[in-house]
């Protein structure tokens, strides 16, 4: 890896070279009843715009690259008329919807560890995902240091830095920014700018705030043999007591940066002339999540889709890529209306008698 | 600064989002509930090369209506040339039911993993089914009559609530040609109904106490298909009667939206069931958490 450092005054340079492009970043979308600043990931149109200094955005930038909605084909029916629908044939077209690069400006290491987890399942394996790939090729992406909120617990899940899956991580060192650079084209994009090699005691400094950071987390999970005690305790009372409380809304999934389940439904157009297959983000708490034809569902009750949620998630994730499916950016519990937290549910399972 | 444009493989999403076109070549009432549907791959060249194995599936799409998996009902010789056996139950099955002979489709697949019959050669077989698994059951059946000179001793126990629910009853005759114990079941007898009547667990008892040494031994293996209910009872007595667990095999059914381990739907702790299942064998099930 590559180190740069530059002044602080030299970002809006680095905007507005990344500017011919579009630019997605945390920007302000209001206040809470308290009066903090409410963010979010959303188009930024000037540098004013960009708060780096956001604590947390309510939603991940999940959408930017798992739409909500996304067409995966359209048909095109031909042939046919009248009540004669045996000869009516299709054509069927299939368009990623990606025309232009995009650059997500300012990725906390929670959601670009979020990113590298949802490559291994999206990309890998014997049927890769081209519409989550083509626009994964198409990104350039600014990481920026954080600051723990008293909900993070990224630490506990091993994801409060990042080492890859980023072109450009920003430290911000007082008046300088601290660079890391991973990719070519990041290199390129700081020629162009006023910076230099760091010196010893800029590492230092590095080194002192990586330190400090560190000390501000609150929130923990234990992880420790989590797969094996989540195994043990798949009876334990305890998630019907969190069934309780859940509402079964999927908050937690929309909210989610690794939440990446979908459903499927067809469309006619009211002229028969085409149709449309589009796939929707859903979440494993909805009630008809695994429910099959015939009316048989395998997760009927509130607590057992929980119970799936932390499963797939703390133990079915790891055993198949070797790391959890959370990033401990704790936004699934921030955004609950029920106020379930993963670190509080984790602790009472452990605690299970 | 220009950020590239970078494009992923086309072969990668070909493979995605691509289906064979096919087309509905016959549609035959089983029963007042189920169809069996000849679906025939449009292209030769297509039909020729789509090979699967017994217990695989395909997602069958009806442009504008849905996708659905659905377990492929016959003999791998037929290659593209496809049986599924569908009961009109949920949205898109009732609409499959109204379709006539001509309607043109959408096959993708094969998916998943298959009844391992060609392990099982030099062994005994045993084959289960309740209601609709003899859909998933019928394929590797026909693989194993094609080659039975290649098999042991071959047991089929297929039970049904009543006897006017039993699938494929033209075949059973063909099927006992071959030198095959066939056990029918029903809960409830109708009228003109002969044989007899309970539970398939009944029937598997019955062996068991009978002390049929050549009926379950470690050279058995086992094929189950059928409501979820049913597996652990049935797998239970098997394993009792010594039959490894690593010798019986299940179909599991879960909903899914793509077979291909994208959309997480199917998700039993760590597995998809459409890439690694719909084919386990128990010991996997007993492995994992909620499988039945």
């Amino acid at each position: 890896m590559l180190f740069k450092v530059f002044p602080a005054a030299e970002l809006t340079r680095l905007y507005e070279l990344l500017a011919v492009g579009r630019i997605v970043g945390p920007v302000k979308k209001g206040d809470d009843q308290h009066g903090r600043p409410l963010y979010d990931f959303g188009v930024v149109h000037d540098f004013m715009e960009l708060h780096l200094d956001y604590t947390q955005t309510i939603h991940s930038a999940k959408n930017w690259f798992l739409p909500y909605r996304e067409d995966l084909c359209t048909f095109s029916f031909q042939g046919g008329g009248g009540d004669d629908d045996r000869n009516v044939d299709w054509h069927k077209e299939v368009d990623y919807g990606v025309y232009a690069p995009l650059v997500i400006f300012g990725l906390h290491p929670c959601d670009i560890n979020a990113l590298n987890k949802l490559d291994k399942v999206l990309l890998g394996g014997r049927y890769p995902n081209p519409f989550y790939g083509e626009k994964r090729a198409n990104m350039f992406i600014v990481g920026h240091s954080c600051s723990p909120q008293p909900f993070c617990f990224c630490k506990s899940m091993g994801t409060d830095s990042a080492i890859r899956g980023f072109d450009l991580f920003l430290t911000r060192m007082d008046e300088h920014y601290f660079a890391e650079i991973l990719s070519p084209r990041a290199f390129h994009l700081l020629e162009q700018i006023d910076c230099h090699d760091p010196d010893s005691s800029e590492h230092r400094q590095y080194m002192d705030m990586i330190e400090e950071k560190e000390s501000l987390f609150v929130a923990h999970v234990d992880t420790s043999d989590l797969t094996k005690i989540l195994d043990l305790e798949f009876q334990a009372p305890v998630w019907q007591e969190w069934g309780e409380k859940c509402l079964s809304c999927g908050t937690c999934a929309q909210v989610c940066p690794t939440c990446y389940c979908y459903g499927v439904e067809e469309w006619v157009d009211m002229d028969f002339s085409r149709a449309y297959k589009e796939k929707q983000l859903y979440s494993c708490n909805l009630l008809d999540f695994a429910s099959v034809a015939g009316g048989h569902n395998f997760r009927p009750e509130s607590h057992t889709r929980l119970k799936y949620r932390y499963y797939h998630k703390h133990r079915g994730f790891v055993e198949a890529f070797e790391e959890s499916l959370c990033v401990g950016c704790g936004r699934c519990g921030q955004s609950c209306l029920a106020r379930i937290t993963v670190p509080e549910v984790i602790a009472s399972v452990r605690a299970s008698k | 600064m220009h950020v590239k444009m970078e494009s992923v493989q086309p072969v990668a999403a070909e493979e995605f989002e691509y289906s064979y076109k096919a087309e509905i070549t016959n549609v035959y009432p089983l029963t007042g509930m189920e169809k069996l549907y000849q679906i025939q791959l449009v292209d030769q060249k297509e039909r020729e090369r789509f090979v699967f194995r017994p217990g695989q599936f395909v997602m069958l799409e009806l442009p504008g209506i849905g996708e659905a998996p659905f377990s492929i009902t016959s003999s791998p010789l037929r290659h593209g040339d496809l049986e599924l056996c569908i009961r009109a139950v949920g949205n898109m099955t009732r609409f499959i039911d109204r379709v006539e002979r001509g309607t043109r489709v959408g096959v993708s697949g094969p998916f998943g993993t298959h009844f391992p019959v060609e392990k099982m050669e030099g062994e005994d077989v045993l084959l289960i089914a309740r209601g609709l698994g003899i859909a998933s059951l019928r394929s590797p059946i026909l693989a194993i009559l094609e080659t039975r000179s290649r098999y042991g001793q071959v047991d089929i126990i297929y039970g049904a609530r009543r006897p006017s629910e039993l699938l494929f009853g033209y075949e059973y005759a063909m099927w006992r040609q071959f030198d095959v114990g066939l056990d029918i079941i029903v809960d409830q007898a109708e009228e003109g109904w002969q044989g007899p009547v309970g539970r398939i667990t009944e029937i598997l008892k019955e062996r068991i106490a009978s002390g049929d040494p050549d009926c379950f031994r470690e050279q058995t293996s086992a094929i189950v298909c059928g409501p979820p209910v049913m597996f652990r009872f049935v797998c239970d007595l098997l394993t009792q009667a010594g039959v490894p667990v690593e010798k019986i095999f299940v179909s599991l059914e879960r909903r899914m939206h793509c077979g291909r381990g994208k959309c997480c739907r199917c998700n039993i702790g760590s597995t998809y069931t459409c890439l690694d299942g719909p084919v386990f064998d128990y010991w996997s099930v007993l492995n994992l958490k909620e499988a039945i």
